[in-house]
């Protein structure tokens, strides 16, 4: 029978799974139980995730260790990547996913969501840390179907004045078209059209091209690109980035989310609070029903969710 | 190095404003006088002069110079007379707007230029055009040159010294295998040419030459009509030897009869504050002719003059 001081412990040491952990709790309870190594003996016994009997101990178990080594460094990893450069976390971000094999999705999601200069900026802050360019590198590691739509996100660096030409909107919006019939879905990331379209023309005009085939051919362009996630995920970031980003969020708080999905929740954390966090905030209402300062107060712990709400401009819990 | 000569007191802007006016009103235009001041003043003396003269006389000086200049001597004193990094921007939008295999002009602009240059003259061409210069290529260019040349005008190089020789060998290796199988469009040729630091790639070119026999342009003749190799090898060469390039793009603009007054113009205009004295010393190597003779033959009129003034002449 787990004592309440028991059930609050293993909340602080996140085995309720929610992230982070609530460093208070474990201070108070030191305290608590100093002298009173029976309280703690007790509680070994009772938390079996963490411990397991083994010959005259509860050993500690080795890959909840490492679990902890993370929920207790979420609240570091976050402070830090707040206090770098904008720069630099974008330039470190991309080079994880060219070197230690972090999903393509982060590249697409800072190739498209940075405006022109704060891409740029990622792109020279690249070059000071890495000694490469950035396209260079992407180039060089991603020899897949990939590789043609990401080289061209990174090197973008897209008119952000608001003028279109619709006619040529239009005309994109059928090119797009033409190309998912005749290319069929898993060849669609090659196509030469598609990827020209998607990463050389301005935000405004991709919005304007979105419209037009939502328009013209009855179905939302992302709905027909489900077929290539990463397609789908490049329209979605260029054309609501606030959508794309509470999705992000969303998936870092699902269960047996895993380790990139819950990284994903520091990472846009800190690097939209400056930027569009409320509009995020938004969003997140309309497509969870849910706020995000009520889910971030439920699912995560101590201080990292004090530096979440923080970020997200809310009154601590 | 510049081959500009600037006068040693150099007239205010309102006095060489006031000059250029004369030199418009009345029946005629005094074009000599035009090429007095605009050919012997440097890019932040002519901004000044601009500046001043829409001040004082309400209206662009380039549009007065549109009016009164004609032809070849009027392209040519427009294009000198933008602001370097506006004149490159509006040399690759005429390029794009009639872009054909033939063009030239895409790749001078984007190799030979610092990455620093070309993101001005990215940023230069939206403020201009209103739409980035990637967009405009990739939507006039078609199939093999639109893989070149797109990520040729949004490539960011790195501009260390910093050569790894272990990837120049490889590299080296990986073109010389698409060149022997005439892939010469592969990801590969294209990805290398494209993204890598010039630092780099002249290790690879060595590499080339010393591991397969050949320097690599000389493997890339194999159809000497073919543009796509020309650009390949264009590339190549403005990576190694810029003004080495650049002579032989002069030297041909004035080869045999009719001149490529554009090509003529471009270097000209684009070089004599920044590397013509250089090229005209290896024109002079290579042709045992004083580039200003040659302009001088080649050429007549106000353009004539109006370049020579450029050109400069070393028997000053």
């Amino acid at each position: 029978m787990a004592t309440d001081e028991q059930l609050a412990l293993t909340r602080a040491l996140s085995g309720d799974g929610g992230l982070g952990v609530e460093e208070s709790t474990l201070v108070s309870i030191i305290g608590k139980w100093r002298k009173k190594p029976e309280h703690i003996s007790s509680f070994r016994k009772s938390f079996n995730r963490l411990f397991s009997i083994t010959g005259h101990i509860e050993k500690c178990e080795d890959d909840h260790m490492q679990k902890l080594v993370i929920e207790f460094s979420r609240f570091h990893q976050i402070t830090v990547l707040w206090a770098m450069h904008p720069h630099e976390r974008d330039a470190r971000w991309a080079n994880q996913v060219i070197h230690k094999n972090h999903p393509s999705s982060i590249l697409v999601e800072i190739a498209s969501t940075r405006s022109a200069e704060e891409l740029l900026g990622a792109r020279k802050a690249y070059q000071t840390l890495f000694h490469h360019s950035l396209e260079e590198d992407v180039a060089y590691q991603v020899k897949d179907s990939k590789s043609k739509l990401l080289v061209g996100l990174v090197s973008a660096y897209r008119y952000e004045g608001q003028k279109v030409d619709n006619d040529v909107a239009k005309s994109e919006a059928k090119a797009i078209h033409n190309a998912l019939k005749t290319a069929g879905a898993n060849k669609i990331i090659e196509n030469d059209e598609v990827v020209r379209i998607l990463t050389t023309r301005s935000k405004p005009h991709l919005k304007a091209v979105f419209k037009y085939y939502k328009e013209l051919h009855g179905k939302y362009l992302e709905e027909d690109l489900s077929g290539d996630a990463l397609l789908q995920q490049t329209v979605l970031c260029l054309d609501s980035p606030a959508s794309y980003f509470s999705q992000v969020i969303n998936s870092a708080f699902k269960e047996g989310a895993n380790h990139a999905e819950t990284e994903g929740l520091s990472r846009v954390m800190v690097s939209r609070s400056d930027v569009d966090i409320e509009e995020i905030k938004e969003a997140y209402a309309k497509l969870y029903g849910a706020k995000l300062a009520d889910v971030i107060s439920k699912k995560t712990h101590g201080y990292f969710r004090d530096s979440l709400l923080s970020l997200a401009g809310e009154a601590r819990a | 190095m510049s081959t500009l000569t600037i006068p040693h007191v150099v007239p205010s802007p309102q006095e060489d404003c006031e000059k250029l006016h004369t030199a418009f009103s009345g029946w005629g235009t005094n074009e000599g006088d035009i090429i007095e001041v605009v050919a012997h003043r440097t890019a932040a003396q002519r901004n000044a002069i601009r500046r001043t003269y829409h001040d004082i006389y309400g209206e662009d000086l380039l549009k007065s110079l549109d009016k009164e200049l004609t032809q070849d001597f009027e392209k040519a004193v427009l294009l000198w007379m933008l602001d370097p990094i506006e004149r490159d921007a509006a040399l690759v939008n005429g390029a794009v707007k009639k872009w054909s295999p033939h063009d030239r002009v895409l790749v001078e602009i984007a190799v030979t230029k610092t990455a620093n240059e070309l993101l001005a003259v990215r940023k230069a061409y939206q403020e201009k055009y209103k739409k980035s210069l990637e967009e405009d290529v990739a939507a006039h260019t078609t199939g093999d040159f639109r893989k070149l040349m797109v990520p040729l005008v949004s490539s960011y190089r790195y501009e260390g010294p910093e050569v790894d020789s272990g990837l120049a060998k490889s590299e080296a290796h990986t073109l010389r295998k698409h060149i022997k199988d005439e892939e010469y469009n592969h990801e590969e040729v294209i990805r290398i040419l494209t993204t890598r630091s010039k630092s780099q790639l002249m290790a690879t070119f060595n590499a080339y030459h010393e591991e397969h026999g050949n320097p690599i342009n000389k493997d890339l003749k194999k159809d000497p009509k073919d543009d796509f190799l020309f650009a390949l090898r264009s590339i190549i060469r403005c990576i190694t030897c810029p003004e080495r390039y650049l002579e032989k793009v002069i030297r041909l603009s004035m080869k045999n009869t009719g001149t490529d007054e554009d090509a003529l113009t471009r270097v000209v205009t684009t070089r004599a504050e920044v590397n013509l004295k250089e090229i005209k010393e290896i024109y002079y190597k290579r042709n045992t002719v004083k580039l200003e003779h040659a302009i001088k033959k080649d050429t007549k009129g106000h353009y004539e003059d109006f370049l020579l003034a450029l050109v400069g002449s070393d028997e000053e």
